[in-house]
């Protein structure tokens, strides 16, 4: 049994996947910093003391969590038009999506890291007379940020890896343009080996500089 | 505009959704148990005092953790038959590949179990002589067993929630069920509403559960 | 003190923790330049009282009052409430040092002293360096202005403390047990800084063990029991002639205390 690899005739395409590579960062960049962002204040909701908000960003984190990427991201391009009358393309639909998946997991994040400092650091804020807001933005963020930067670059590799999804339904990312090449040269091995190993480049980066973060905050002791 | 709900497709459909149900169950199981075996034999070659098995197995461990469980669905579907001549069913290819992936990520769980067990140990089953494989299966597992659960747990909730891919690979599984009901009966919304809904309930109450289980292994521990 | 309006009334003070009542009716007028030092056993209630002044604890039910204005509205059930932007301006004009500094740890020394006047009161970054290296250089800790408050020594940073609650030139000083968590040998330099401040006149609070202390720096001592004043008067008079029997039950458990 010994199949002779053509590599040749894929890396001979690699416009086409670069062109779906653009799509793919593009695609990561938006839903993450959006994320980044919004799960901020999805987890200052659910970190709250009041009933409403806490109830509403509990019941929207668990929903997101719960529930497979997939569906999520074919319920906004085929079933929310229905109901909204609002067609989105494709890829904002997919936008969409992760950014919403990512949001609550990034939510999460904050709340924990927002819990993590001590309540002496947001009395002494306090004391001085600021608001929440200047609270949050020159006393709380600026310290939970370190502790939480392993965890966000865990999420930001969980959704590089998600990007790959929004293929099925029709966004032309590196996948889709994969799976247009397989059928067009015949070697679907070669063609999935080689996005394999795209992913893997893009992606493990990621990964190894969670590590060493984490390595080096647990080193401090923070 | 005003949308008109109308449920009765779900409704007339809904053996075909439970059957759908059933196959992500069916693929969940096979592949959950398929890839703790995976996971513990790449964790122990990764622990292994020799680099020929520790090299490979953190080699695979790294690769599939950082890489889309879809190229590895459409790798094992429509890669793999090239290369080994056997063409394997939607089902067996997704179960391969969820299998392959969540054996990386049980992998790691087994090893921060493994590894947080304090040196102490070792030492002390190494003065009484015992050989790595002994150590490793009279003393080390059976005390790293139970931090691992609710980890493993968590991963296992992430495998049924990935097992929704193999629908990509016309698998009937509940996803692939509801985009055929969707398309023949033109209600999505309502279709893939309603398997959102099944998925939620699935999996809320299997973390509902884990939780119980965190809480009675907390106690335990601290008795 | 009694004829002229007081810089601060507090009338009828309440508060519970759930079930718990910690405060039953605190009623207290202090006049302006007045060092009232507040005495009382762990679980008296003196470190709420205090918080309940700038609102670190909204009040269960009762008033402050600051320069004649009343702070926050009686809402449902007597409940204090306040609105943010009320508490904020209320924050600025009553500064407080908390027993655990509570020094912001990702700003250096002089950041930490200038953060209020440029963030809440919008003074611009040289006039508040200014400001903040003379209020550091008025603690003893000019050299220490770009150092991470870390590399200090516990004394060091409660100084650092009472110079960011000095920066915000409020009205009236909280101490809230500011030498309790010092080793003992820290406590003096601490005491000095504060006992400094007193010379200036101002008006300040200070709830703390240090019966020695309390009798040179304050002008009058409050024993709080069981969530009431109990007894209270010049420090001659409740620490040298209590009246109470609980005062002085309290009194002779410091046996090494010394005027």
């Amino acid at each position: 049994m010994s199949y002779s690899f053509q590599f040749g005739e894929i890396l001979a395409n690699g416009d086409l996947l670069l062109r779906g590579l653009k799509l793919t960062v593009l695609l990561f960049a938006l839903a993450f910093s959006g994320a980044l962002v919004c799960g901020l204040f999805i987890g200052l909701a659910r970190g709250s003391a009041r009933r409403l908000p806490n109830l509403i960003a509990t019941a929207y984190i668990e929903l997101f969590r719960n529930t497979p990427v997939l569906v999520q991201l074919i319920w906004f391009y085929y079933a929310m038009p229905a109901l909204t009358g609002w067609q989105p393309t494709a890829f904002t639909a997919a936008a969409l999506g992760l950014f919403l998946n990512t949001s609550a997991y990034c939510a999460e994040i904050w709340r924990a890291g927002l819990q993590s400092l001590p309540a002496g650091q947001w009395e002494a804020g306090r004391a001085i007379g600021m608001s929440e807001w200047q609270l949050l933005r020159r006393i709380v963020v600026p310290q939970a940020i370190a502790r939480m930067v392993p965890a966000f670059t865990n999420r930001g590799v969980e959704l590089a890896k998600m990007t790959s999804i929004a293929s099925t339904i029709t966004v032309q990312e590196l996948m889709y343009e994969a799976k247009m090449l397989s059928t067009q040269t015949f070697l679907p091995l070669e063609t999935f080996t080689v996005v394999a190993v795209i992913y893997f480049v893009l992606i493990y980066p990621g990964t190894l500089a969670a590590y060493a973060l984490e390595r080096r905050l647990n080193s401090k002791g923070a | 505009m005003q949308y008109v709900w109308d449920f009765r497709p779900v409704w007339l459909n809904f053996g075909v959704l439970l059957e759908g149900l059933v196959n992500t169950l069916k693929l969940s199981g096979f592949s959950i148990g398929l890839g703790l075996v995976i996971g513990l034999v790449l964790a122990l070659g990764r622990l292994a005092p020799t680099r020929f098995l520790s090299i490979p197995a953190t080699a695979i461990i790294e690769f599939y953790r950082n890489t889309p469980p879809l190229v590895h669905f459409f790798w094992y579907f429509y890669g793999l038959p090239i290369l080994t001549g056997i063409s394997l069913t939607p089902f067996a290819a997704a179960a391969a590949a969820l299998s392959v992936q969540s054996g990386a990520f049980f992998a790691e769980v087994f090893r921060g179990g493994i590894v947080s067990v304090e040196r102490g140990q070792w030492e002390a089953g190494r003065a009484i002589g015992m050989g790595h494989a002994q150590l490793m299966r009279r003393i080390i597992l059976p005390q790293a067993f139970r931090r691992m659960i609710p980890p493993l747990m968590e991963r296992s909730f992430e495998l049924v929630k990935t097992t929704s891919l193999a629908a990509t690979l016309t698998y009937g599984e509940l996803v692939y069920k509801a985009m055929v009901l969707a398309t023949q009966t033109y209600r999505p919304m309502e279709i893939y509403s309603t398997i959102a809904v099944m998925f939620f309930t699935v999996l809320f109450l299997a973390s509902l559960g884990m939780r119980a289980v965190e809480h009675r292994l907390a106690r335990r521990a601290a008795r | 003190m009694a004829d002229a309006t007081p810089v601060l009334a507090v009338e009828g003070l309440r508060k519970s923790f759930g079930p718990n009542e910690v405060l039953k009716g605190i009623d207290l007028k202090v006049g302006a330049g007045e060092r009232i030092a507040i005495l009382g056993s762990s679980g008296s209630g003196k470190s709420t009282f205090l918080r309940c002044i700038n609102f670190m604890e909204t009040p269960s039910a009762g008033r402050i009052v600051l320069d004649g204005a009343p702070i926050g509205t009686q809402g449902r059930g007597g409940v204090l409430a306040a609105k943010s932007a009320e508490l904020r301006r209320l924050r600025t004009r009553v500064g407080m040092i908390f027993q655990q500094f509570n020094l912001f740890p990702h700003m250096t020394v002089l950041e930490n002293v200038m953060e209020g006047p440029v963030t809440v009161k919008g003074l611009k970054r040289e006039e508040a360096r200014a400001k903040a290296q003379d209020y550091l250089k008025r603690v003893g800790l000019a050299e220490k202005a770009d150092q991470y408050p870390q590399r200090l020594s516990g004394g060091q940073q409660q100084r650092v403390a009472i110079a960011r609650a000095l920066a915000m030139e409020p009205e009236i000083l909280l101490f809230d047990e500011p030498t309790s968590s010092l080793d003992p040998e820290l406590v003096g330099e601490v005491l000095d800084v504060i006992l400094g401040l007193s010379q200036e006149g101002r008006t300040m609070l200070l709830v703390t063990h240090e019966l020695g202390f309390a009798y040179h720096f304050a002008t009058r001592v409050l024993f709080l029991h069981e969530g009431r004043i109990h007894e209270q008067g010049t420090p001659d008079e409740v620490l040298k002639n209590p009246g109470q029997e609980r005062t002085q039950a309290f009194l002779r458990r410091f046996s090494a205390f010394h005027f």
